[in-house]
């Protein structure tokens, strides 16, 4: 099942290499990770969106995760009421009548053209990742030449809902 | 620097960051340091030879065995050992002891000198990635970036070595760091806002576990090494004995409850004992204190402890239900678990019928062997060692048969007494971590039990307890073979002996004589008691090479991906 999972870590040197490594040496399946600022100076949120075969491989990783010294908090948030979003760069290729059909398969995505080259269009979308991916899937025929996505970064809502049932945008 | 009567410049004889860093040690009350010099903390050893600290410093004559010392003192005291390497090729010698003491949760304070802050990733001289390669093996590691960190940094080491489960923690040294005259304030406090360990138990969770208890027929605890971390031996002995527990110990675990006890069923695992095994097999609620659930305790997972309820007690939440599904998680320091069940009052389960069965199997299946014709048995020699120590000395042993002889023979009646490379199985760590155990215990037999296999690989260590006189008894158990391989490749590779028979051996007596430390050489029996006898009574360090019988293998055992009810050789 994937999971998404973030953690409020103490921004110290090796931080990332620490936690990479731990998830690597004990064999988590990791497909996206993105690190950040957070609001307080010092303190970086990074998300995980993670494979894991069962309830747990899932407990294993939250309580590794957690026995970092350096991380404050770990959560895993795939089932509360959140925010998911992640931003990709597309170079497609696109030229004469193609761009004005590109330009009309991404206006509905509130996806933008942000680099124009003879041969080549760049187009930025943000949202939440099955969003990107049906995009992606759009400009696939007209020829991908480079494609390059931030992962996921989440948080909650400011609000969560007494009874989580299926209403996150973010299919998981 | 300052400038003196206007013509000549004087410098100003500050402190460097080196004496800020024996300063450290110094209140963190260190005693005894293991330790090589080298280029990149040749700063840090003119601090410790200007400095009028009362510590020692124990040269080794490799950093292997400055660091396997270490664990030795950690084993033994309870405190941080500590070490100090050089850069480079320095810190990848202490590489297997750091991981070694990651593994059996031992707290160490490493402090590797490091290339000047300038050059580090231009692969200069004697540079190495410290951080890169301790960051798997470590509780937690540190670059020094500026001087007036240094007592936070080393204030934060000690207390995470030490808090907590224990392990290594690594602080790398610049020599700029090092060398540079200090000015400015000193950080010192610490702050670790992501580190809190848990060390008061649930108290719901102290309630279920009474209660499985109070329903439990088959009642069994697995105590392992947490319960000797937690020094709560007096408080384990008191529960078992409270409710009339039978207690099986794990590896690391031994002499946290006294072998001799009615209720101790001796070690359980691979080569444990027949009473130990079964009993975790049969157990309706089986009680783990401070142990992990290794693989080479559990056996095949499938069938361990398939009945029973499983309740676990760690101060590391991350190791309950990591291997073993766990219904009882106590997240806990195992002392206060331990109290705060003793505080409980609950009906005495009625489960005679149990202990009955238990004793039985104690008294029908004890560990056997045979003596052979010529040489000496090597269990043997593990029960006379145990005798004429008067069961009391500490012990210290590599990986591998020679090992499991010695935890299975050599009963253990106190905790802190047992010294032994359990996780990580290390070859060459016996010798040297009995010179750390004998600085930190200096009035104890220390014993160190040793394969002549293992023993080649730390031998240089002699010139130690040679120069500091340390009465360290190092009893060889030379099969001339690399016992546990050999035992494999009998049991699973049809005899074909790769590379596992030693066909040449130093004389170890000779080896021993030429650095100034007395050698004995004995195959027989009666010269071995005499030997012996005499070895434990001199005041000096000690060599005994005990020639044994080479195809001799450790049995009870559990073979790879069997049960732990699936023993051979149980019985002649």
């Amino acid at each position: 099942m994937k999971r998404i999972i973030i953690a409020t870590v103490q921004n110290r040197s090796g931080v990332l290499n620490r936690i990479t490594g731990m998830l690597s040496k004990r064999q988590f399946n990791i497909e996206s990770i993105s690190v950040g600022a957070s609001e307080t100076e010092g303190i970086s949120k990074m998300t995980f969106v993670v494979h894991v075969d069962d309830q747990q491989k899932l407990e294993q990783l939250t309580k590794q995760l957690n026995k970092q010294i350096d991380v404050l908090k770990v959560s895993d948030i795939t089932d509360k009421a959140m925010v998911a979003r992640e931003l990709a760069l597309i170079k497609v290729n696109g030229s004469g009548q193609h761009r004005a059909e590109i330009q009309g398969i991404i206006t509905p995505f509130r996806a933008t053209i942000i680099d124009v080259s003879k041969d080549s269009l760049t187009v930025q979308v943000t949202g939440s990742p099955d969003k990107v991916e049906a995009m992606i899937e759009l400009l696939r025929p007209y020829g991908i030449k480079e494609l390059s996505k931030t992962g996921v970064t989440a948080f909650l809502r400011g609000q969560q809902p007494q009874q989580v049932t299926k209403l996150n945008t973010f299919s998981v | 620097m300052k400038v003196d009567d206007g013509r000549k410049l004087v410098v100003n004889e500050g402190k460097t960051g080196a004496d800020v860093l024996v300063e450290t040690l110094v209140n963190a009350g260190v005693d005894t340091i293991f330790g090589y010099p080298g280029g990149a903390v040749l700063p840090i050893y003119d601090a410790l030879y200007r400095s009028d600290a009362s510590f020692e410093h124990i040269l080794s004559r490799h950093e292997q065995g400055s660091i396997h010392a270490a664990e030795g003192y950690a084993r033994v005291t309870g405190k941080a050992g500590v070490v100090i390497g050089t850069s480079g090729p320095g810190a990848t010698n202490l590489i297997t002891g750091i991981a070694d003491a990651m593994m059996d949760s031992l707290p160490l304070v490493v402090i590797t000198g490091q290339v000047a802050s300038r050059v580090i990733g231009t692969d200069a001289f004697q540079e190495t990635d410290v951080m890169g390669l301790t960051t798997p093996i470590t509780k937690y590691n540190y670059q020094v970036k500026e001087l007036n960190e240094l007592p936070r940094v080393m204030n934060e080491a000690f207390h995470i070595a030490t808090s907590g489960r224990p392990g290594p923690v690594v602080v790398d040294v610049p020599k700029n760091i090092s060398e540079e005259i200090q000015v400015g304030e000193l950080e010192t406090d610490f702050y670790l806002p992501g580190y809190q360990p848990t060390t008061r138990p649930n108290p719901l969770q102290i309630v279920k576990l009474s209660e499985a208890l109070e329903r439990a027929e088959k009642p069994m605890i697995l105590a392992g090494a947490g319960v000797v971390f937690a020094e709560a031996a007096e408080e384990l002995k008191l529960f078992a004995e409270k409710y009339d527990i039978p207690v099986a110990n794990t590896l690391l675990g031994l002499g946290s409850f006294p072998g001799t006890h009615p209720l101790s069923l001796g070690m359980a695992g691979m080569h444990g004992a027949y009473a130990a095994n079964m009993a975790v097999y049969e157990s309706d609620l089986l009680i783990n204190i401070g142990a992990r659930f290794d693989d080479r305790l559990t056996g095949n997972l499938e069938h361990f402890a398939p009945q029973a309820r499983v309740a676990h007690i760690d101060i590391d939440p991350a190791e309950i239900g990591k291997n073993v599904e766990t219904e009882i998680p106590v997240v806990a320091d195992a002392k206060m678990a331990l109290q705060a069940l003793l505080e409980r009052s609950i009906d005495r389960p009625d489960h005679d019928k149990w202990l009955q069965q238990l004793i039985e199997n104690k008294e029908k299946y004890p560990y056997w062997y045979e003596k052979p014709a010529s040489l000496l048995s090597p269990q043997w020699v593990i029960e006379q060692v145990h005798t004429l120590s008067g069961g009391d000395a500490i012990v210290t042993t590599d990986v591998g048969q020679h090992q499991m002889w010695a935890a299975q023979y050599y009963t253990f009646d106190k905790p802190n007494r047992w010294v032994t490379s359990g996780g990580l199985g290390t070859m060459g760590f016996g010798f040297p971590s009995a010179i750390g155990a004998q600085l930190g215990a200096p009035d104890d037999l220390v014993v160190a039990i040793v394969g002549d296999g293992g023993f080649q690989m730390t031998s240089h260590e002699l010139s130690v307890i040679k120069q500091w006189n340390l009465p360290v008894k190092i009893v060889i158990v030379n099969n001339e073979a690399l016992g546990m391989v050999r035992q494999w490749q009998q049991s699973f590779y049809d005899e074909r002996y790769s590379e596992s028979l030693f066909s040449s051996n130093p004389d170890f007596v000779k080896l021993a004589e030429s650095y100034g430390v007395r050698g004995y050489r004995v195959s027989d029996e009666d010269s071995f008691i005499s030997t012996i006898k005499e070895a434990f009574a001199f005041e000096g360090p000690a060599l005994i090479d005990c020639r044994v019988v080479q195809k001799e293998c450790v049995y009870p055992m559990i073979a790879p991906g069997k049960g732990i009810h699936q023993m051979v050789g149980v019985s002649k």
